[in-house]
């Protein structure tokens, strides 16, 4: 048993960083992340942290100057959200192509307009086919957790991908939970420095980003199709080992009472504490509900979530992000959807669209899901609703 | 030419080998090619100056005009690299060098 600290998720992330030995930190401020690269900028004035702290104009720059760093074969870190995430948009796509692995944590935040610094997923959504490895927390402990992970995941060999960790901005961020950190040593010792891949280094020059014209381009996407599936084995051998060392299991999903469940909600994040703690209740009164939290994103699992829901009549996927237009209305219903197709499978999908821009979610709003799921689990797949449904949203 | 499937190249498009951009020949994709009137060319230089590809070269070679003018060096156009562009050509102040349609 490590110590336990009381922390907000942006410090605890800080405190997971550190105990990473990380040797470059790029950093510009915006909420809610901003204290994670502060608390930073403290352990490195200390002289706690022997890392490079670098004060960058932009949120550009600071994923360009992790390029650098990554490439030179610096254990590197950034955090962001939302417009700043934005603004990062197009070197996302160069670190992970050119398969650098760094870790940078995503805030989850609304994005703009009209201006809103609250919480949901659509930074988080608005990236997830960059390339980047992506988790997203339900817990202050779990955000920790997910940086030891996160840079064990991405320096091995078989990887070599960068990857985003993310917890709720604010309902994480800012709320203090108890969390339990390890030493130095026992961070170290479970996430190795290994960088295996070239480096840049004077003695043994090497291109990295050159032009790839249009007979070779092609390769290089389908090489890292190969490494974001191979990741996947990783993050089990990792999450496996990480059990053993520090008694904290995760998987790439999170069942609920999915066992005889005729109707579930899958959804991500800090709000499916709340969804669970429906389910207790709905189960008393005898409504045969579970649940399904989607930690990993990026490689999406789509055969455990089939699995999972196999036997349930009707499934409620609940996005915080919404595609304007799209079949699916939201990314995640997108995504379970077609892998319960792929697999073959009878189970159907309503959409809900929830919690946009910090919208407050409460127990109500999951009854309200519960009773439309429960209304049409008997329906025929042509009965169903065609469009998402907007939850708690004023008419 | 057969080029290396996606197992076989280096991850992440990196280049191991220095200075293998020589390899990439980029001539193709002239359209017009620059061709030095060596009667007319007066070896000032010019031409080796300004191209931004470095395709102009400077070789000791000797030559004599017709009309009886001698020179020790020959400006020649590496067409393995030369693009087209025509600054040469534009350059010349002798119009010696003449952008001619390249036919395939």
């Amino acid at each position: 048993m490590g110590k336990v600290l009381p922390l907000g998720g942006n410090y605890a992330v800080a405190y997971a960083v550190k105990a990473c030995d990380v040797d470059v930190i790029t950093a510009y401020p915006i909420s809610p992340q901003t204290t994670i690269v502060e608390r930073l900028s403290e352990f490195v004035a200390n002289g706690e942290l022997n890392a490079e702290f670098l004060h960058v104009e932009s949120e550009h720059t600071a994923l360009s100057v992790a390029i650098g760093a990554a490439a030179v074969g610096a254990r590197t870190y950034s955090a962001t959200c939302s417009q700043g995430l934005a603004l990062m948009n197009e070197l996302l796509y160069i670190m992970s192509y050119i398969r650098l692995p760094m870790v940078l944590t995503i805030v989850n935040r609304a994005l703009s307009a009209p201006i809103n610094i609250w919480n949901d997923h659509s930074d988080f959504m608005s990236v997830n086919d960059s390339g980047w490895i992506m988790m997203m927390s339900a817990s202050n402990q779990e955000a920790y957790d997910e940086i030891l992970l996160g840079y064990r995941i991405a320096e091995d060999p078989r990887v070599l991908l960068p990857v985003i960790t993310s917890m709720d901005g604010y309902i994480q961020s800012h709320v203090v939970e108890p969390v339990e950190i390890v030493s130095d040593e026992e961070a170290i010792s479970f996430a190795p420095k290994r960088r295996s891949w070239v480096t840049l280094d004077p003695d043994k020059p090497v291109t990295m980003g050159p032009v790839g014209d249009p007979s070779y381009y092609f390769e290089f996407r389908r090489q890292l199709w190969e490494a974001m599936k191979e990741s996947r084995k990783v993050f089990d051998e990792a999450t496996e080992e990480f059990a053993k060392r520090f008694g904290r299991k995760y998987s790439a999903i999170e069942t609920y009472m999915l066992e005889d469940a005729e109707v579930a909600i899958v959804g991500m994040g800090s709000f499916m504490g709340t969804i669970k703690a429906f389910v207790d209740r709905a189960r008393r009164d005898g409504v045969k509900v579970g649940a399904l939290r989607v930690k990993l994103y990026r490689p999406f699992p789509s055969e455990d979530i089939a699995r999972a829901l196999s036997n349930v009549k009707l499934v409620g996927v609940m996005d915080r992000a919404l595609m304007p237009g799209s079949a699916a209305g939201g990314h995640l219903h997108h995504e379970v959807a077609f892998a319960l197709r792929q697999a073959g499978l009878e189970t159907k999908t309503i959409g809900f669209i929830a919690g946009l821009g910090g919208r407050l979610l409460t127990m109500d709003n999951v009854k309200q899901m519960v009773n439309v799921l429960i209304n049409y689990k008997d329906k025929t797949v042509k009965e169903l609703p065609k469009e998402p449904i907007f939850i708690g949203v004023r008419e | 030419m057969s080029l290396p499937g996606w197992k076989q190249l280096p991850i992440g498009a990196v280049i191991l080998t220095p200075g293998s951009s020589v390899e990439y020949k980029t001539g193709e994709w002239r359209t017009l090619r620059p061709e030095i009137d060596q009667e007319k060319c007066i070896r000032c230089r010019t031409c080796w100056m300004y191209c931004p590809e470095g395709a102009i070269q400077e070789v000791e070679e000797p030559y004599k005009t017709k009309t009886g003018r001698e020179f020790k060096l020959t400006y020649k156009v590496d067409y393995d690299y030369c693009k087209g562009c025509g600054i040469c050509a534009n350059e010349c102040p002798v119009k010696a060098i003449t952008m001619v349609e390249e036919v395939i």
